[in-house]
């Protein structure tokens, strides 16, 4: 590391002002709209059953979102967050990590979660609030998390786990083991204080962490370029003295190859390494936001030229690892099953009243117990008030 | 047993926490070779190492964030906040998160292991951003354990069990007693319990209930009202999330009487919370209202610092008027 205090400066004698925006940080991209390689580009090394895996937990997120918003306006869900357009940043980078390195996301990354294997029934029973819901019931829908499958629980507070994924990482390096921490957040959440403090720290203090900026256009309705100014994300990296990358975030294949590459330099230097996926959010924030209102068609248009799914597609198409009549076959026979799925979750029980208390501490606190007790007694004095839980409080 | 004072004590309990468990981590602003800025970790670095006790840069938001996510990973993380009112640019990470990880997994994940140190309060000519006394904001956060000790051996006590309890503790530390308060400590390892109070001394006529620094200006206090032939009950309430209400009850039920008295302001103050559930438990037996002894309203000031104090001729002054309401 430079470090200015002990080095002879540079020096010039006439002032000098450097522009941020004269820093341009390229684009790493592999892989071209109709499924071909770009000319100099390398395929990286994936044999068909990752490729394959790949492809269909995007398939498997898309179809999931598509289906969901629907049942979302249904009022059969109370909320969701689709990632249409953003299923290559989240999978192909997931593809690229150890099982056992930890996730940290967002909110939009649930294709991260399926890839890791987080079954159709778990995210039914988190959409829906159900008792098997690992979280109890007790954050909105799309707030997944699994500590079997090393993906940390969201939190709606944007940039929270910017630096937590720097301190979950130093503790991963201080245990000596030989996985890092993958942080996800939006080039919105870049602008709190929480994404400035983790980087910082985790360059300072060496975290072998993963910073990935799923750099999507809009954060709402506010686009980027009134979120920041210079030259993106990445060059916050730089900044801060961090390794950084910007890749093509609709191109699943450059997304898989920077983000191994960035784990093998995380890891084998003990330090933090930023990417920065450049995609698009083609669907809505959530769906509580119609972006109709701040976007045009046509811009809407020229993204869905670039669509991950479709481009990665036709490259296996290309290998000749993927056959279109089952292909097809299996997303008909996925939006079923889905749909199934959803008409099982819905008829589970709500989390029991019991859990309204625990998890608050190790053990409940007695005057927490005394709390649960005047309440049950209060719903056996109007049951019909109370439906979900007026049978469990006998 | 040896005497030493409030800070040394801390030290001895960080130190004998670190040689115990390799998951224990000390960190924070000028915490490392320095020792911190009050020389609470001195030492700690040469002892264990500049992996285990370092200097973080100038950043409490990131201080807690990266302390909430060691502690998610499963050590046990002892983040120092150099003065309790530059907390708040962390109140957000210890508020919506410390506190809640647990909760909002369903205990898929949480913060057990982590401690945040932080020295809170006056009478140090520290002025308004050198003096506050913040626990009210923090007591009103499920999930948290609020805990203020008042001398060196429970400050040793308090924080060795803080560091092995299961849930996330703010441990708020009376920076003006760091080196004022002086007592014999048991050298060996041991825990106090992170939800009791202390009864410090017996009496009949009014409880006296206050924690942390403010209990030397309460014990002052209840020597005036004894002179008066008042015979007060001495409360130190130690823990103020979870707090120990029976302890307070119990001791209610006997004298009818309570003042409480605490540095930080009066509204919104921790008092009106126990004067509210004192008020509900013992409605029958109170002899005169609950009293409370707080701040002013406003911030903490500088020169007028003695005047702006709950000092013990005001706690000793609401003694004599609750006992004779």
């Amino acid at each position: 590391m430079n470090n200015l205090r002990n080095s002879t400066p540079d020096c010039v004698y006439q002032p000098q002002f450097i522009d941020g925006h004269a820093l341009s940080i390229p684009t790493f991209t592999l892989l071209q709209a109709d499924g071909c390689l770009f000319p100099r580009a390398r395929a990286p090394n994936l044999n068909r059953e990752q490729a394959l895996k790949i492809y269909h937990s995007m398939v498997f997120i898309r179809i999931l979102d598509e289906r969901m918003l629907a049942a979302q306006r249904q009022g059969r869900i109370s909320f969701y967050l689709q990632c249409l357009g953003e299923e290559a940043t989240t999978v192909a980078s997931a593809a690229a990590l150890d099982d056992k390195d930890m996730i940290m996301a967002q909110y939009r990354e649930q294709g991260a979660l399926h890839y890791r294997g987080f079954s159709l029934t778990q995210f039914m029973d988190q959409l829906l609030s159900n008792e098997h819901d690992l979280g109890k019931g007790r954050q909105m829908p799309v707030h997944y998390g699994s500590k079997a499958l090393h993906y940390m629980t969201i939190s709606s507070p944007l940039g929270t786990q910017i630096p937590q994924a720097s301190g979950y990482a130093y503790g991963q390096k201080l245990r000596g083991e030989p996985n890092i921490t993958l942080c996800y957040f939006g080039e919105g959440a870049a602008s709190v204080g929480d994404f400035h403090a983790g980087l910082n720290m985790a360059a300072v203090l060496k975290a072998p962490v993963i910073f990935f900026c799923r750099n999507n256009g809009y954060a709402i309705s506010t686009p980027a370029h009134e979120q920041y100014i210079s030259d993106g994300i990445a060059s916050r990296g730089v900044g801060y003295g961090i390794p950084a990358i910007r890749v093509d975030g609709a191109d699943a294949l450059a997304v898989y190859e920077a983000t191994r590459l960035a784990r093998e330099l995380a890891l084998s230097g003990q330090q933090p390494v930023l990417i920065e996926a450049m995609a698009y959010r083609l669907g809505a924030h959530s769906s509580s936001d119609d972006p109709s209102g701040y976007r045009s068609r046509d811009e809407e248009t020229r993204w869905r030229s670039q669509d991950p799914i479709a481009r990665y597609r036709r490259w296996l198409l290309q290998q000749d690892w993927l056959d279109e009549a089952a292909d097809q076959l299996a997303s008909d026979v996925l939006r079923q099953e889905v749909l199934e799925a959803l008409k099982i979750a819905e008829k589970i029980a709500k989390p029991h009243i019991d859990t309204l208390i625990t998890d608050v501490y190790a053990q409940p606190t007695d005057l927490l117990h005394s709390q649960l007790a005047q309440l049950k007694a209060h719903i056996r004095r109007f049951p019909e008030a109370y439906p979900l839980s007026a049978a469990r409080c006998k | 047993m040896a005497e030493m004072n409030l800070l040394q004590a801390i030290n001895q309990a960080l130190d004998l926490a670190m040689a115990r468990d390799k998951d224990v981590v000390c960190f924070g602003e000028d915490v490392g070779h320095f020792g911190g800025v009050f020389r609470a970790t001195s030492q700690l670095q040469e002892k264990y190492g500049s992996a285990r006790c370092f200097n973080t840069p100038l950043t409490e938001q990131g201080i807690i964030g990266f302390a909430n996510g060691m502690a998610a990973r499963g050590l046990k993380p002892v983040a120092e906040i150099q003065f309790a009112d530059y907390i708040y640019p962390a109140f957000d990470q210890i508020v919506n998160e410390t506190a809640k990880f647990r909760y909002r997994s369903g205990n898929e994940f949480n913060v057990g292991g982590l401690v945040i140190r932080t020295p809170y309060g006056g009478g140090i000519a520290g002025g308004h951003y050198h003096s506050q006394s913040p626990e009210a904001y923090f007591a009103h956060t499920a999930g948290i354990r609020v805990v203020i000790p008042r001398n060196p051996v429970q400050a040793k006590g308090l924080l060795l069990a803080a560091i092995a309890c299961p849930d996330p503790v703010l441990f708020m530390e009376p920076k003006r007693l760091y080196r004022a308060a002086v007592g014999e400590v048991d050298i060996a390892y041991y825990e106090t319990p992170l939800d009791k109070a202390e009864v410090v001394q017996s009496g009949c006529d009014v409880t006296v209930l206050a924690w942390g620094a403010q209990m030397e200006v309460a014990a002052k206090a209840v020597v005036l009202a004894e002179l008066e032939g008042v015979s007060c009950e001495l409360i130190d309430l130690r823990t103020i999330l979870p707090w120990d209400q029976d302890c307070i009850v119990d001791s209610v039920l006997k004298t009818g009487r309570l003042v409480i008295s605490h540095e930080a302001p009066l509204t919104g103050g921790f008092a009106g919370e126990i004067a509210a559930t004192i008020q509900q438990r013992c409605f029958l037996y109170l002899e005169s209202p609950i009293a409370r002894v707080c701040g002013l309203d406003t911030p903490y000031p500088l020169a007028l610092e003695k005047e702006y104090q709950a000092d013990q001729l005001k706690v000793f002054s609401a003694i004599m008027d609750t006992v004779n309401f």
